[in-house]
């Protein structure tokens, strides 16, 4: 065997170098070292991030009889889901200093290294026996990361939740697939595009694709299939909810978007497009409808991150290099906005344990920093124009309407109805936060250096990727355009 | 009497659908993990019959079987592992329990 072929996958054995690395470290240190783990941990991925800008990293390559293959598409959105892994690494520092979590703290880097891992195969793999592999190795370190407050009952009630749907959807997925197989003969993705695109529409691929939408829909939490998210959400601890509303689902959405325009494009209009159809006026309506009446902060985001998978995979639909630009592009602003909103959240949670939205009713008189913060997340999650969310709402719903018929037009008038919608509940928080006085407000703190580092890297963000045309610019020209 | 494809694919699209059924209506989450585990092994049957009857040049549709089995295992031992932890915080393993994540 040529072991040569493994150095084309050069991020993958450098997460892999990072992953033993914080593992001896947190399992040799001595016991006042320990304490360091999470910035060893911050340090080392860093640099590993810093690593995957390299040129030579974005080379295309392919190993293992073309089961595993990379170029600079899924480079730049592996550079993508490592910034967004590594602010939630710094805004878990404080969180993991706890005593509860303290003694176990290592596992939970430890843990974030191995999904993301799991996230990269599911990202690069162009067989369907890689990509199950990476689909399991990105959900199963989840379940227990979601249970790891294991002295508090909510995280329990989430793990269950959350690994029983994740086992049920695979479990569904995995019977696509095996139509698919029986369909095909082959799990190659090529293979299957070549036979799909010659054999006439079956209804035998269209159950299959059925399947294989509902399996990947679970993990993109798109509606039929989203009943997990809002108690998952609300009962895992922050650090980990918010890996899973931005890493979690920016992966997701780019498998199907892989999987969707590439393995089965040929059955584009006769099978999936309607599928996508419903799904995505489904996705956003309800969960814009439901977020509304959402108390706990939490939840809140869980049904607001519902609709974003929604507005996500607009980009899918036109299935050129602009619907991929602009799905990388919103990726990495949602990362920034929401991972802004996550981090005020769990800075209020850590320092006053306060989750409900009454809680935020007059913050801005005590803590008018995280406040302001807040009311910018707020902003670029609706989709207000001098900020980010606005641009990538406006590029994602540009490369739909490319497709040019009649039916996108309509999708994506509702898709902006629900837009004006949703700066209703947006607002409310920042009415809660600015105008609001009927209660007292939580008292004022002063929030670890690490959450406010975290803070101010997603306002930069929130910010500059608006503004700054370069980043978009690059995207596009990655993506081919 | 000739045994087909059709012999091995309908008793697996039982099983599957057992497993469905079992999966929605039984409270017990061991029982719901075992009606999992039938939606899985249906899925490998599936895979080796199709493997076994259309395209036996290759192996690929078995080795997809040896790797879901692998899978199923991790599965199962991470799900056991939540499942105890959630028995030693309430004594219980009734689902219906499981209902104070609300607002």
């Amino acid at each position: 065997m040529d072991y040569s072929q493994f150095l084309a996958m050069k991020q993958e054995i450098g997460l892999l170098v990072v992953f033993l690395l914080v593992f001896l470290y947190d399992t040799f240190a001595s016991a006042r070292a320990t304490g360091a783990t999470g910035w060893v941990a911050v340090g080392l991925f860093t640099i590993f991030t810093v690593f995957g800008f390299c040129p030579m990293v974005s080379e295309p390559s392919e190993a293992f009889a073309g089961m595993y293959s990379t170029n600079a598409v899924m480079a730049a959105i592996k550079n993508i889901l490592n910034v967004g892994t590594l602010i939630i690494m710094i805004q878990a520092i404080r969180w993991a200093k706890q005593d509860v979590v303290a003694i176990r703290r290592g596992e939970f880097y430890e843990l974030i290294l191995l999904t993301l891992f799991g996230m990269y195969l599911m990202i690069s793999s162009r067989h369907f026996l890689l990509f199950v592999i990476g689909l399991e190795t990105a959900s199963l370190p989840l379940a227990a990361m979601v249970a790891f407050d294991k002295h508090r009952y909510e995280s329990h009630e989430a793990a269950v939740k959350y690994i029983l749907t994740a086992v049920f959807s695979s479990a569904i997925f995995l019977m696509g697939l095996s139509f698919v197989y029986g369909l095909v003969g082959s799990l190659y993705f090529d293979r299957i595009g070549i036979a799909v695109a010659e054999s006439s529409m079956s209804l035998m691929l269209i159950v299959a694709l059925a399947f294989v939408i509902g399996g990947i829909g679970f993990k993109l939490s798109l509606v039929p299939f989203h009943l997990w998210t809002a108690d998952v959400y609300q009962g895992a601890p922050t650090p980990v909810t918010s890996y899973l509303s931005v890493i979690s689902k920016g992966a997701a959405a780019m498998a199907f978007l892989i999987v969707l325009c590439q393995v089965f494009a040929a059955a584009y209009a006769d099978v999936w497009e309607w599928m996508l159809y419903a799904l995505i006026i489904l996705t956003i309506t309800i969960g814009n409808l439901f977020a509304m009446r959402q108390k706990n902060m939490k939840r809140f985001l869980a049904f607001s991150s519902i609709s974003q998978a929604g507005y996500i995979m607009l980009g899918i639909m036109s299935c050129s290099e602009l619907g991929t630009a602009a799905l990388m592009f919103y990726v990495l602003v949602y990362i920034f906005s929401n991972l802004g909103a996550f981090g005020v959240i769990g800075a209020i949670e850590n320092n006053t344990g306060c989750v409900s939205m009454e809680d935020y009713n007059g913050l801005y008189r005590t803590n008018p920093r995280l406040a302001f913060t807040m009311m910018l997340a707020m902003f670029s999650l609706a989709g207000i124009p001098p900020f980010a969310g606005f641009f990538s709402k406006f590029f994602i719903f540009t490369s739909a309407l490319s497709q040019g018929s009649v039916a996108i037009y309509i999708l994506v008038l509702i898709a902006l109805i629900n837009t004006i919608i949703s700066l209703y509940y947006y607002l409310l928080v920042v009415k809660a936060m600015y105008i609001s006085t009927e209660q007292g407000p939580v008292p004022t703190f002063r929030s670890a250096g690490s959450e406010r580092f975290a803070l101010w890297i997603c306002v930069a963000g929130i910010i500059g990727l608006g503004i700054v045309s370069c980043f978009y610019n690059s995207l596009l020209s990655i993506a081919g355009v | 009497m000739d045994i087909t494809l059709i012999y091995y694919l309908v008793p697996a699209m039982i099983m599957f659908c057992c497993g469905i059924y079992g999966f929605i209506t039984r409270r017990n989450m061991i029982a719901m993990l075992i009606s999992l585990e039938l939606m899985l092994n249906a899925v490998d049957i599936n895979f080796v019959v199709f493997n076994r009857f259309l395209y036996p040049e290759a192996m690929e549709g078995m080795f997809f079987t040896l790797f879901a089995i692998a899978i199923a295992a991790a599965e199962t031992a991470v799900a056991i592992a939540i499942i105890i932890n959630v028995f030693r915080a309430v004594n219980n393993v009734d689902a219906r329990d499981l209902n104070k994540l609300k607002n």
